[in-house]
């Protein structure tokens, strides 16, 4: 499958300078024969210097796929498919002493929750100090003045009182500031935000993305954030993966996603972001009816039909690939979505394509008869691989419709 | 569509005493006191959702907490009609526990991991004898129904039901026993945004067809903007503005309330400043 998705153009938004590219990434969790899938032929491409974002609910796989960058998915969970490629490095055939290196000195990585990543018994100043200095072979002395530096840096006021705090002394905004500098200790090139701000207050949220905004500008370090919040991923980033389902469904830059989403999903997501501008006059939103599927859950075709108000009967057997959305103008993104404008037209063909419109016909460099060939010659290669999570045999096809849907006002 | 008021607070404070640092001890003086609630007066009128806002820490959960006396506060007022509810007790409190109800953010706190849905909810009918918690399955249909969700569920435990379902089931069993108050305590906080707006739905239809007063803690300013009649800032203990939600968020008065507003983070990103 990963050949396949390799193959396909627009998968990974090509770039050809990517400091990171993931591509065809597959996470399973549970028995080999009957795996549950929880990412599924994932791709994603980060340049120097760019922050990414990384959006979706719970469930759809994001904190997976970012964990996976860094080798960091623990058993039962497993990475099966995929390549997870760092500047001509795969990380994923990595010896362990290639990974330790490439943990110290590539990447950084930030978690939702400061406090269990610092250890409690150890003062701020020895946490600094002691990755200084198996990172950097930095003495004693220069450790501790790089150690304040770095405070300073992550606008910590009193640095060097607070490198003799302990981490239970800080507010939780101080204390991600601290682990923000540990992870940018060793100047990586590459930081992982893993909901970096859902613990903090607001004001301290605007405060740390404001902070990583700064450090990219003043580092050229690229950062990937992972969050359920699009108002944190519209402050802070440059283009925007969107996950629903373990697929990446949509992706492209910020202003883009905003303003012109192409895929259903996206569209709902952001039609359902609660807005100041409800203020003083409530208006009923419809949210998306029904609840994320589960991983137990197996859907045939398109993951979010059951719940897309736009799905129509072809939807349940159109294979989950990215294609762009304007072959004219890679740098527009891509979707999942095959019909497009999603919100006109009859029933969809998965086969011929989109009917209506000849532009919205999946674009790729063959012309549409070979597209819709590949289609099917990928539907035989998913199929060969035995893939019961995108694709299964329509005698196994299940699809879990809540009961309890809220009737849409 | 607001009624006459139902809740009214007068000058509630609660101050919690904290460890005495040990220049307080070596020097015999009295530890600072923390007001996480610092005379706090305002009333909430039938039909009308109130919402609370502040930072953490700023006392509105303690606030929330105090109005049902699941903290006791140290002075003030709490009425709920005509009854003081602060000077109650015994079989009189336990009445006005039921007519003022707690959602909390974590459903799985708030249900007994052990009951299946139905015998929950009928449970709380029951204790409290209402009215037509004699015929189990129908009151348990109908209070499932008054949330959006199907009969089936009844049968169900927690763990088997999604968060957005776990929390209108929480609703649910805090409706059943028919209270005019209703505190939502941070209660779609830990929800999908998809599965926040239904639930925000549902708070609005509770307003309209039970006529319930709701008071809403939330931290983010736009899920109260989403839901909320007037609004009440809270900040260090006090509340600093209070108003139509409208005015409030909309033109803000105190300069705590403006700084939360900079700091809400939009979702249009063209809106964002100093960004290179």
């Amino acid at each position: 499958m990963t050949a396949v998705a390799q193959d396909l153009p627009g998968v990974a938004d090509a770039t050809t300078d990517a400091l990171l590219s993931v591509d065809g990434l597959r996470v399973e969790f549970g028995p080999a024969d009957a795996p549950l899938v929880a990412v599924k032929d994932v791709g994603l491409t980060i340049a120097p210097g760019e922050i990414v974002g990384l959006i979706g609910e719970s469930g759809s796989g994001k904190s997976l796929t970012c964990r996976s960058i860094m080798r960091l998915i623990g058993a039962p969970g497993r990475v099966t498919a995929g390549t997870v490629d760092f500047e001509g490095r795969d990380v994923l055939a990595m010896s362990s002493k290639e990974l330790r290196d490439f943990r110290a000195h590539d990447v950084g990585m930030i978690y939702q929750d400061p406090f269990s990543s610092l250890n409690p018994v150890m003062r701020i100043g020895d946490h600094l100090r002691e990755t200084l200095r198996a990172n950097r072979g930095m003495s004693k002395a220069e450790a501790r003045a790089e150690g304040i530096a770095l405070l300073e840096r992550v606008g910590i006021p009193d640095p060097e009182r607070r490198y003799l705090s302990y981490p239970h002394e800080l507010s939780g905004g101080m204390r991600q500031r601290v682990m923000i500098a540990l992870a940018t200790a060793s100047r990586p090139r590459l930081l992982l935000a893993d909901e970096p701000t859902t613990a903090l207050d607001v004001t301290t949220q605007a405060q740390i993305l404001d902070l990583l905004t700064d450090m990219r500008r003043e580092l050229g370090m690229a950062v990937l954030v992972v969050s359920h919040d699009f108002g944190v991923i519209a402050q802070v980033c440059d283009r925007v993966c969107v996950m629903y389902g373990g697929h990446v469904v949509e992706t492209g830059p910020v202003e883009r996603i905003y303003a012109d989403p192409q895929h259903p999903y996206t569209k709902a997501l952001l039609d359902s972001v609660p807005d100041m501008e409800s203020a003083g006059n409530p208006v009923r939103r419809e949210g998306i009816p029904g609840y994320p599927p589960e991983l137990t859950d197996v859907l045939p075709g398109c993951v979010f039909a059951p719940r897309c108000a736009h799905a129509r009967p072809g939807c349940t057997s159109v294979p989950m690939v990215l294609q762009p959305v304007d072959a004219a103008a890679p740098d527009a993104g891509s979707t999942a979505c095959p019909v497009r404008p999603f919100s006109v037209g009859g029933p969809f063909d998965p086969v011929a394509g989109s009917p209506p419109d000849p532009v919205a016909v999946p674009v790729s460099p063959q012309p549409a008869a070979a597209t819709a060939a590949m289609t099917a010659a990928e539907t035989a290669a998913r199929a060969q691989t035995g893939d019961p999570g995108d694709l299964p045999a329509p005698g196994e096809a299940r699809i879990t419709q809540p009961t309890d849907q809220e009737s849409t006002r | 569509m607001t009624g006459e008021p139902i809740l009214h607070v007068e000058g509630v404070t609660k101050t919690f005493g904290m460890r005495r640092t040990l220049r307080e001890r070596v020097g015999r003086a009295e530890a600072a006191e923390h007001r996480a609630v610092d005379d706090v007066s305002f009333t909430v009128g039938r039909g009308e959702i109130l919402g609370l806002a502040g930072g953490s820490g700023s006392g509105k959960t303690t606030l929330a907490r105090c109005l049902i006396r699941l903290v006791e506060p140290d002075s003030g007022a709490v009425r709920l009609g005509d009854d003081d509810v602060l000077a109650a007790k015994g079989a009189d409190l336990r009445e006005l526990r039921r007519r003022m109800q707690m959602v909390f953010q974590d459903p799985y706190a708030s249900l007994n991991p052990r009951m299946t849905v139905g015998t929950a909810l009928h449970e709380a009918g029951r204790v409290h004898r209402r009215p037509g918690s004699e015929d189990a399955d129908r009151f348990v249909t109908e209070l499932l129904a008054r949330v959006h969700l199907s009969p089936t569920i009844a049968a169900r435990r927690p763990r088997e039901l999604s968060g957005g379902q776990r929390q209108r089931v929480a609703v649910a069993r805090a409706l059943a026993v028919g209270p005019e108050v209703l505190i939502a305590d941070e209660a779609v906080s830990a929800l999908d945004v998809s599965v926040q707006a239904q639930l925000l739905n549902l708070f609005l239809d509770l307003r309209d067809e039970l006529g319930v007063a709701i008071v809403f803690v939330a931290h983010q300013l736009a899920v109260i903007a989403e839901v909320a009649d007037r609004v009440a800032i809270m900040h260090q203990g006090r509340m600093v503005e209070i108003g139509d939600a409208g005015v409030v968020l909309r033109d803000p008065q105190h300069e705590y309330t403006r700084a939360l507003l900079a700091a809400h983070p939009h979702p249009d990103p063209r809106g964002r400043a100093g960004v290179a």
